[in-house]
């Protein structure tokens, strides 16, 4: 009941937010915050009772739904689960508080973040396509309307863009789940992803038809790819990100992104693991490309949110790199297991730490640009004097992200290389690339924004107010914390690959 | 003294707690995170001095622990104390107590103080924990983070363009050679299975077996970007916006022989043809950055040539001669590199930031503290005969090349930087401490605080003394690290053509000296400001040297012009092709529902238009015959009445 | 003794003539009622004729449906009386050919 409770409290909690007259907006806003805590201390709730021994799933709720189309109300959390839930949980408050003070209707706006928190519950731990799909548009529709009604100058384009690209995305994946129950016998047919699993592994249902199966394999990947994103179908992430209000930039790259990768591993991995390997190749290009590119990119970007949001590309690329150099067949040379399984567990650490490094870095450009007016790389200086704490922080987060040993950035980083580079060499090594890149670009922010002469005009800068200064304690703790121990994710994470690694 | 290992960990936390807690403090508390990080450096100092001693006894022991588990396996640290940690790290707790209370003078006056023992301590931290690492990981971790506080402090002085720039040169050019260490390590994992050094038989090291060549150099690349050795030495000259402390402690005595340390720690591993790439990059990087030094004015950019040179020089021992020749450079190396740079801060100091020596001399009556000390610096660095370190740590370096056997070449190289190395230092103490004053500052500068002087003093004291730990006549250093007793032999000094090695080095550096004394010392040379003689001797050659054969300029229209181009094309790519097609996309689908709209709108609503046009025109006609008069409808229905009434009665009829 | 069917035809024919002429004719609204009652009255007479002359005058059905007839003429009068007053009250007039609004 605890994960029913956890999807559908911030549902109920927006509704009530909705409901409330336009003069208490106030109260609106302390209900929505106090919500999204109660949501967090139920996901600890559930990462505290997870028993970390096992691989398998954990709080099953399983309940037909509309049995004539195979839904089932069905949902459960292993490892990757209760990391990715924990991880939404802890942003959506972040993302709360960094949008506090805004001025135009604030109660739909946390509202809407609240739909959007519950979409991301929902996607997390559903296990039938259905209901997850469900949850998967329902975290799209507050999206579209926190970029279309609070967004930036370019909103909307930047809202049609990001609804119209993941919508096409999302219609190749429902088609393709459809063609897939249409291929299974009658006996046979179900959107369960376990269920779907074992077809695939008895090759029956789609798995009978190689060539269709393909198309059916890219129908699901265009979805996921799309919502990762995976070079080239990214290019509404960096106006998006950009014309996002800070808040919703925090959970669209901190959480959103994760169901994409979420959906690689939970769908595309276990239900086509043949054509993963079929099309592996391509498909590491294709990584290193989302590597590589997106780092350079963000090079020759003047505004610091985009710079953020090509280097938040860069990272998922990682993710990608691990699953993709994983997804290579076992029974080759002893000790592959093992390799699989640091890149997987890399993948699922690099996921939950950028989320937190990402949110932090897009805090703190919300920050600059509430007090500078502006985000353009050139237009700031030497802020480091007025404002040591502010740079100290940002500083940090910076570091993080270009995967300094010591902070959480590292050890995703670790386990990806030392997965990719042993089952993927070349990939992994023309990826070390965008390693560099992202040094530079984010030095380069450092650098313009924080050091050389300090312009009259920033002299009054104010530096992290105290109140701020507690908003990002908890992400710096974690920064931290993560980094030093590591354990933490992969103690929790490992079991689960070790359940994915099955499949293969 | 095999419990010290298990308290070995204290050596680098006992400084990242003093960090900790200074980058707490607020800005005022300047004596208290001065104190702080003095404090836990001595604490450091006395534990590497017992962990010293205790290799004696021990050799090798080692500490290891889980960091984290993935798949059936885990990810193993640890830490290890042995001879080459032990010693390193006695040298470095040193030097670093040195420059920390050198720097409560240096910076006294500097308004972020506090943050800057805040990085120097966490800049020990991470050094000493590389040191004790006992796990390539473990080391690679902390070789980050020692590039961290070099960066944090290169850029202490963050309101300098120059600086800021500068760090982030360092950082990055350092990066990519980190990439290459990354790749080599994680290469290593996956043929060892381990990153452990020592791990009771089974770790990397103990195999028995050398790694790759490949992994070898790819390691190297780690090494040759910390220790600037060519093609990556760029960013060190350009390192020297850091405060001057910073370059004794971190461009000069420690981090950048990190390089060299890594190499030694993983001797084992090297292959043969990998060390052959070593030596050969050691020898050219210790003529080319020599021949540098000898170009430039500013006094802590010709020490920072003379570090890379001497760094290649390490690298030349360590592939020609082994870990011991390589480490015994590296130890005298950082006394007295260190003691220089110290000087030369006290030298800026002095004479009010002043940093180009053509603007100094004769400051040799005005601070006869620095003058004595650099002077026994600048003759350790260039290798004196008999009573300075540096001669016989140089001298066991061009003795190894001398029977290295894939070639002599380096060896002549390691001459002819010799001699350069002589001749730049003699011309810079010329120019800073002998003739007249030739600017104001000059005139009026002042000897420095004895919390300066004093550092100077010890360190002096030890660029004499260390040299006499390593004579061939009496190995003890090369002992120690074998875990062997030294004896004392003067036999050795003549054995192998040693003395030959001995006395060219000994001749080229005294006519060396001489040379550079008669052509800047002298009575008859002019001063260095009006013209340096040897630009008007060759003025195209000088001039190459001047601009540092123009490599910074050659990277900057190859590399980083590369990259930008490649960062505009990426972006280009973004906004023109996948955009594009994206928008291929948009407008097709736009085309698609305009030739829709035109089809609807003229065919389709065309037709039903028309239609319903005619039943709403004869609904009017019909409309016109209810015009609303009741009687009218009543008349009508009466004849109606009536004409059926006829019909009926004809019809009966 | 009683008259023949004819002459109770002819006098409700008559009858009905001058209503339908009434109501024809006449611009007046009340006039046109007054008609109409006159219409529906010779339709009574007919009724009771037929009744009286019929097969089986005494089943008194012509007496039940005039009774019928008469209460529904009474409740037409009133209904049409209360239409014409409230158009009047609206419009001033009584003038039938002046109330054109059913127009198409």
């Amino acid at each position: 009941m605890i994960l029913t409770a956890l999807t559908f409290l911030p549902l109920a909690a927006g509704v009530l937010v909705a409901l409330l007259g336009r003069d208490r907006q106030a109260f609106g806003r302390n209900i929505a915050f106090a919500a999204s805590l109660l949501a967090l201390a139920l996901a600890a709730a559930v990462w505290a009772m997870f028993d970390h021994g096992t691989g398998g799933l954990q709080f099953v709720e399983n309940h037909p739904w509309v049995p004539a189309l195979g839904m089932e109300y069905n949902l459960g959390v292993d490892g990757l689960s209760v990391l990715m839930i924990l991880l939404s949980a802890l942003i959506v408050p972040f993302a709360l508080l960094a949008s506090w003070k805004i001025e135009k209707d604030p109660k739909l706006f946390f509202s809407l973040t609240l739909f959007l928190e519950s979409g991301l519950f929902g996607v997390f731990t559903a296990q039938n396509f259905l209901h997850w799909f469900l949850f998967w548009e329902l975290s799209l529709i507050p999206a579209f309307f926190l970029i279309r009604i609070w967004g930036g100058p370019r909103r909307t384009s930047a809202a049609a863009q990001f609804f119209i690209y993941t919508m096409v995305g999302s219609i190749a994946m429902l088609a393709a789940f459809l063609a897939m129950y249409a291929l299974a016998d009658a006996s046979q047919r179900t959107f369960d992803f376990a269920r779907l699993a074992e077809l695939a592994r008895g090759a029956h249902g789609h798995a009978s038809h190689p060539a269709l199966a393909t198309v059916i394999f890219f129908g699901v990947f265009l979805g996921l790819a799309v919502k990762v994103p995976l070079v080239p179908f990214h290019t509404w992430q960096p106006a998006a990100y950009a014309e996002a209000p800070t808040g919703t930039t925090m959970i669209l790259t901190a959480a959103m992104s994760k169901m994409g990768v979420y959906g690689f591993l939970r769908v595309l991995w276990p239900i086509f693991p043949e054509q993963i390997q079929q099309w592996r190749g391509p498909l590491l290009v294709l990584a290193a490309a989302t590597i590589v590119l997106p780092a350079a990119a963000a090079f020759a970007q003047k505004d610091l949110k985009r710079m953020v949001a090509y280097s938040s590309i860069n990272h998922l690329g990682y993710c990608l790199l691990g699953i993709f150099a994983a997804a290579r067949l076992a029974g080759g040379a002893p000790g592959w297991a093992n390799e699989q399984a640091a890149a997987l567990n890399g993948v699922i650490v690099q996921m939950f730490n950028h989320g937190l490094t990402a949110a932090a870095l897009f805090y703190f450009v919300g920050l600059i640009e509430q007090r500078g007016g502006g985000r353009g790389l050139d237009d700031f200086g030497g802020l480091r004097r007025p404002a040591p704490v502010f740079c100290g922080l940002m500083g940090i987060a910076l570091f993080a992200s270009l995967g300094l040993p010591g902070l959480n950035g590292f050890p995703g980083e670790f386990l990806i290389f030392k997965g990719a580079l042993h089952l993927a060499a070349e990939t992994a090594v023309i990826s070390t690339l965008g390693l560099l890149l992202t040094a530079i670009f984010l030095l380069t922010i450092l650098q313009r924004v924080f050091s050389g002469p300090l312009p009259a005009k920033w002299s009054g800068w104010p530096d992290l107010t105290l109140g701020e200064r507690c908003i990002v304690a908890p992400v710096m703790a974690l920064i931290f914390a993560l980094g030093l121990f590591p354990q933490l994710l992969t103690g929790v994470a490992n079991p689960a690959v070790m359940q994915m690694l099955r499949f293969f | 003294m095999e419990f010290i290992v298990k308290f070995l960990w204290l050596i680098p936390t006992a400084p990242l707690l003093s960090a900790g807690i200074c980058a707490l403090l607020p800005r005022e508390r300047r004596r208290l995170s001065a104190g702080l990080a003095i404090g836990a450096i001595s604490i450091s100092f006395l534990l590497a001095c017992a962990a010293f001693v205790a290799a004696f006894h021990v050799q090798r022991a080692v500490f290891n622990f889980t960091w984290f588990e993935f798949g059936t396996t885990h990810v193993p640290l640890g830490w290890m104390l042995d001879p080459l940690g032990a010693g390193m790290a006695v040298m470095v707790a040193l030097v670093s107590l040195l420059v920390f209370i050198y720097s409560t003078g240096y910076m006294a006056h500097d308004e972020n103080f506090t943050r800057f023992f805040c990085f120097l301590a966490l800049f020990a931290a991470a050094m000493l924990g590389l040191i004790i690492a006992n796990s390539l990981l473990l080391f690679f971790i902390c070789w980050e983070l020692v590039g961290l506080a070099s960066y944090l402090l290169i850029g202490f002085w963050f309101q300098k363009p120059s600086a800021a720039a500068a760090a982030k040169k360092a950082f990055i050019t350092t990066r990519i050679g980190d990439m290459g260490f990354l790749i080599g390590m994680l290469w290593l994992y996956a043929s060892k299975g381990t990153l452990l050094f020592y791990d009771g038989g089974h770790g990397c090291l103990e195999t028995g077996l050398v790694a790759s060549t490949t992994i070898g150099l790819l390691i190297f690349c780690g090494a040759v970007g910390k220790s600037g050795q060519v093609p990556l030495h760029v960013w060190l000259p350009d390192a020297m916006e850091g405060p001057t402390p910073v370059s004794a402690l971190i461009h000069a005595a420690t981090m950048v022989a990190a390089g060299v340390f890594l190499i030694a720690r993983v001797y084992p591993l090297m292959s043969p043809e990998a060390l052959q790439v070593v030596t050969w990059v050691g020898a050219v990087t210790a003529v080319f950055a020599a021949s540098i030094a000898v170009a430039q004015n500013d006094i802590k950019r010709i020490l920072a040539y003379s570090t890379v040179s001497q760094l290649g020089y390490m690298m030349m021992g360590l592939g020609a001669g082994g870990v011991a020749v390589g480490m015994f450079h590296l130890v005298t190396h950082a006394f007295f590199k260190a003691l220089l740079f110290m000087g030369a801060g006290s030298v800026i100091h002095g004479c009010h930031e002043e940093q180009d020596i053509s603007n100094m001399g004769g400051l040799r009556k005005r601070m006869p503290v620095t003058f004595a000390t650099y002077a026994v610096g600048m003759m350790a660095l260039c290798g004196v005969p008999l009573f300075f370190s540096g001669f016989w740590s140089k001298d066991a370096i061009l003795d190894a090349a001398h029977h290295w056997p894939a070639s002599r070449i380096p060896f002549y190289l390691g001459l002819i930087g010799a001699f350069l190395t002589a001749f730049y230092m003699t011309r810079q103490v010329c120019a800073v401490f002998l003739g007249k004053p030739s600017t104001e500052a000059a005139e009026h500068a002042h000897e420095s605080p004895s919390a300066m002087t004093m550092p100077l003093l010890i360190l002096a004291v030890l660029a004499v003394v260390a040299g006499f730990f390593g004579t061939p006549a009496w190995p003890w250093f090369r002992s120690y690290l074998a875990g062997a007793h030294a004896e004392f032999d003067m036999v050795k000094l003549a054995e192998d053509g040693a003395p030959l090695v001995m006395l060219i080095s000994a001749a080229l550096v005294i006519v060396s000296i001489a040379l550079g004394w008669w052509m800047y010392g002298s009575a008859a040379a002019k001063p260095l400001k009006e013209s340096d003689p040897l630009e008007k001797a060759q003025p195209a050659l000088f001039g190459l040297l001047r601009h540092k054969f123009y490599v910074d300029e050659i990277y900057e229209a190859t590399i980083v012009r590369l990259t930008a181009a490649f960062a505009m094309f990426s972006s280009w790519l973004d906004r023109a092709i996948w955009g594009g097609l994206v928008k291929a996309v948009c407008w097709l689908a736009l085309l698609l529902a305009r030739i829709n709209r035109g089809v609807d709108e003229t065919l389709v609503n065309g037709g039903f238009d028309a239609g319903t046009e005619t039943v709403r025109s004869s609904g009017a006609w019909v409309s016109r015959w209810q015009n609303g008069q009741v009687q009218r409808y009543l008349r009508i229905i009466g004849l109606g009445f009536c004409g059926l009434l006829i019909l009926l009665l004809w019809r009966s009829r | 003794m009683t008259a023949p069917l004819a002459h109770y035809l002819i006098l409700a024919a008559l009858l009905f003539a001058i209503g339908l002429a009434g109501a024809l004719a006449r611009r007046n609204a009340i006039i046109v009622l007054v008609g109409l009652e006159l219409m529906l009255n010779a339709a009574n007479l007919n009724f009771i004729a037929f009744w009286r002359c019929g097969a089986h005058p005494e089943m008194l059905t012509g007496v039940m449906v005039v009774l019928f007839s008469i209460a529904i003429g009474a409740a037409e009068a009133a209904v049409g009386l209360a239409l014409v007053i409230a158009i009047y009250r609206h419009r001033r007039a009584t003038q039938l050919d002046q109330f054109t609004s059913l127009k198409g």
